[in-house]
């Protein structure tokens, strides 16, 4: 029973922040209800048994993407009254834009199926001993460990092509090489002082050779001697 | 009494008598670590640090508390209002709702999940909202800026800290907080995974905003960064919040290297919970050492530490730990 009104509250809120993304003027706040909803999906896969799923959901989305996401919208200089002028041209073409997705959505929808195999693993019960963490690290990682590393080495090559593609300019922009700036010899040098030794090739010995001149006895205090 | 705790109530009771038994004394923990905080930085800097307010000071933290609470509550006129006071709260929140799966004992956890260390990470990776938030509510140039600093330091040294959790998954082949504690009996992973410690260490600094990582609240340059509007008990609570995420770091630092309950040597079993504290208190001890002995980073050589030195040599150490494990058969699990 506690399980059902959880079940429905997650789903009750997931659907509420999925509906207040696409309406909430701010597009802050916009992101702000899409980890609501990301929150809320990973509550639903906990709720089923998928915890690794659920943590995966947070870790990677809620905790790296969305991050990013609102990062980037904070630094958005977004006018929302210019936003807002063009409504009523472009209504036409995004309501139907819209409808199509629509349409498509209840096509696939109502020709949609469990596959034979699928429906028949449904009703196994779930093997005892076997946590749903190791099950998913068993195919992934062994039976299908090819496809994955595949899958791996795309994303490397999508994102080597991002750093090509903004590392544009590099002549100049300044940046710093430490190993240079350790090893430079010249006018400041980084020396290790033994404690109350002094600095002998630079005239500073301890304890001093003779003692420091006396102050002079100075007549009148103008100047700024003070 | 075993009838009523199966039924929901019971359960229920149950669990927030354990939460309480947990909360009370980490909340007192955090306002004691404030203390001990300025009474290290004092011996360190040949002061004294508090000491008029009860002997030896110690009731300072209560004082400060009471001064907090007495304060006004300011909001800027131009904040989001909804949100400027929602982020002290995610940042406290978070902070407490981490210790649900950490085992002070051995079966001491408030909820022993398979998926324990996944869920800290998550918990741990979530802290950098309470900090956009207030930074962008605030409707400050301070706070704004010290918001997205933290933004970019936190998922960076996330990068490395997933490493690090992994290789210690690795030698211990469970995500269960209590196996990777138990895995750790004979021998701590401090010792073969030392270089991961000092790695782990670090990105905790630079996790939980601390010196010498403390630039999203750089007092030199961003004033306060992003708690820059904050006043009274929301001010409190970032300040309740932050140390409180420096015992968190500290109990997994305890439980993935320093082996957890576990006493040096197998010594005097028994006091599993207080070898725990102690460890605990061993780390924070270095947190704030830190704090007294080093330099506020610059922020591109905070980026090139956790991006060009510290994630390739995580990545590495993880390679080869993964590579000898399997050459001599360490592979925990028969694989």
């Amino acid at each position: 029973m506690i399980a059902a009104i959880a079940f429905y509250l997650f789903a009750a809120v997931l659907i509420a922040s999925a509906v207040m993304v696409v309406t909430s003027r701010n597009p802050v706040h916009s992101v702000l209800f899409l980890i609501l909803a990301f929150f809320n999906a990973a509550a639903l896969f906990l709720l089923a048994g998928a915890e690794f799923l659920a943590m995966i959901l947070v870790i990677v989305y809620v905790g790296a993407v969305a991050v990013l996401f609102l990062f980037v919208v904070m630094m958005l200089d977004v006018d929302f009254s210019a936003v807002r002028e063009g409504f009523q041209k472009y209504a036409p073409v995004g309501g139907a834009v819209g409808a199509i997705l629509f349409l498509e959505l209840v096509l696939v929808f109502g020709s949609w199926t469990f596959a034979e195999e699928a429906g028949a693993l449904r009703v196994n019960p779930m093997p005892i001993g076997v946590d749903n963490t190791r099950a998913i690290g068993r195919i992934l990682y062994t039976d299908h460990v090819w496809l994955f590393q595949l899958a791996g080495l795309i994303l490397l090559v999508a994102m080597i092509g991002a750093i090509v593609l903004t590392l544009r300019g590099r002549a100049t922009s300044k940046r710093q090489d430490i190993s240079k700036q350790v090893n430079r010899l010249g006018s400041v040098n980084l020396r290790q002082v033994r404690s109350g030794a002094g600095l002998a090739e630079i005239g500073i010995e301890r304890p001093p050779v003779d003692p420091p001149p006396a102050p002079k006895q100075v007549e009148h205090h103008g100047g700024g001697h003070h | 009494m075993d009838a009523f705790l199966a039924t929901p109530v019971g359960v229920l009771a149950l669990t927030v008598a354990q939460a309480m038994a947990l909360l009370v004394p980490l909340l007192i923990g955090v306002a004691y670590l404030t203390w001990a905080e300025r009474k290290i930085l004092g011996a360190m800097q040949m002061r004294k640090g508090p000491n008029v307010v009860g002997p030896f000071g110690m009731l300072q933290p209560f004082a400060d508390a009471l001064k907090m609470l007495m304060k006004e509550t300011i909001i800027p006129s131009g904040a989001s209002r909804a949100l400027f006071i929602m982020a002290p709260m995610i940042t406290f929140t978070l902070a407490m709702l981490a210790w649900a799966v950490i085992p002070v004992n051995d079966g001491w956890a408030i909820a022993d999940i398979n998926v324990g260390i996944l869920y800290l990470f998550a918990i741990s990776s979530l802290g950098v909202y309470g900090i956009i938030i207030a930074g962008w509510a605030s409707n400050s140039k301070y706070a704004f800026l010290g918001a997205l600093r933290s933004a970019a330091q936190m998922v960076s040294y996330e990068v490395s800290m997933g490493f690090v959790i992994v290789t210690v998954l690795l030698c211990v082949g469970s995500l269960n907080l209590s196996e990777i504690v138990r895995a750790q009996e004979g021998m701590w992973f401090i010792i073969p995974l030392f270089p991961m410690f000092i790695i782990m260490f670090i990105s905790a600094l630079a996790e939980t905003n601390r010196a010498p990582f403390d630039l999203p609240e750089g007092e030199s340059e961003l004033v306060a960064g992003f708690f820059v509007e904050y006043s009274s008990m929301s001010f409190a609570l970032f300040f309740l919040g932050e140390y409180a995420n420096m015992i968190l770091m500290s109990a997994l630092i305890t439980i993935l290297f320093l082996g957890g309950w576990y006493g040096p040597f197998g010594l005097l079993p028994a006091l599993g919970p207080l070898w725990f504290v102690l460890k605990i208190c061993f780390c924070l001890f270095v947190f704030v050492w830190v704090r007294a002995t080093f330099p506020r980073y610059r922020y591109d050589q905070l980026m090139r530490l956790g991006w060009k030195v510290f994630l390739p040599f995580s990545l590495v150490w993880l390679v080869i730990t993964a590579a000898a494990l399997k050459i001599f058969g360490w592979l925990p699990g028969g694989v």
